[in-house]
């Protein structure tokens, strides 16, 4: 059987990339405002909670968790992962066009490879077909 | 930074990608176990939906594995590069997660499924360049 996913799925998985992405970004910038923390001075990250760019970088990485967690509930592993990687992409896409980074041949040709790595498992079944047993058997001698 | 030998390297950045599949395969395991997330909303709102996955223990050991993963990540960039330890945790957590899922949760990784892992673990190597 054949699984495709309806819209609102799509735009789970829309989510799960741009909030992992955006989230990360976020925090990146707010902990270069709070500067580094070292074991000796731990308290800083406590300071690092009053920047609005990490509090905002958190709430984002808790949406990317939750709908990472919806995906998960009904498609396979090895179909929502390809799609966390197409962060990386957006990431790569947003400093070149946002922070005006430039981007070496390397970075392209990533970003090409992980773009038809994603391309290939959108195309097929989103779910594997457990006809016997709908749960999940962890024990692989089972 | 201190650097430490190729053994010790690839111990920690293999411990890292270890527990990170462990967290993922047993967070996926669970999602399925617990069904759709969107009917259970639909049926007993966003608290029933919550506590249907926080009471899985299945969900909490996921939750424990990606937690250690973190800290092992921690450890691993105070002894080794960024740009080695970031690309080669992820490539082998595709790769890893690939085959943990075949065998584990016994999804049909098909031609298709194990050419975009090669080419995600091939493009987040590339990126860190």
């Amino acid at each position: 059987m054949k699984h495709t996913l309806k819209p609102a799925q799509y735009l789970i998985l829309l989510a799960v990339m741009l909030t992992a992405s955006i989230g990360d970004t976020l925090l990146s910038h707010g902990m270069a405002q709070v500067g580094p923390v070292s074991l000796a001075h731990l308290g800083v990250l406590f300071t690092a909670m009053k920047n609005l760019w990490v509090v905002a970088g958190i709430l984002c990485l808790l949406g990317f968790f939750a709908s990472y967690l919806t995906a998960l509930s009904w498609a396979d592993l090895t179909f929502v992962l390809p799609s966390t990687a197409f962060g990386y992409v957006v990431v790569a896409l947003l400093s070149k066009f946002w922070l005006h980074e430039a981007i070496s041949l390397y970075r392209w040709l990533g970003i090409v490879l992980i773009v038809c790595g994603v391309g290939f498992v959108a195309n097929g079944p989103s779910r594997t077909e457990h006809a016997d047993h709908p749960g999940i058997e962890l024990d692989p001698l089972a | 930074m201190t650097y430490v030998g190729s053994f010790e390297t690839w111990a920690t950045i293999i411990t890292v990608a270890g527990t990170a599949v462990a967290g993922d395969v047993l967070t996926a395991g669970a999602m399925r176990s617990i069904g759709d997330l969107d009917d259970i909303r639909a049926q007993s709102g966003m608290p029933g939906a919550i506590k249907a996955v926080v009471s899985s223990p299945m969900f909490l050991l996921g939750v424990l594995s990606m937690a250690a993963s973190f800290f092992s990540l921690l450890f691993t960039l105070s002894n080794v590069d960024l740009s080695l330890a970031a690309p080669a945790s992820a490539s082998l957590t595709f790769m890893g997660n690939a085959i943990a899922a075949k065998i584990f949760l016994k999804e049909n990784v098909d031609k298709r499924r194990w050419l975009a892992a090669l080419f995600v673990c091939a493009g987040v190597a590339l990126l860190a360049h």
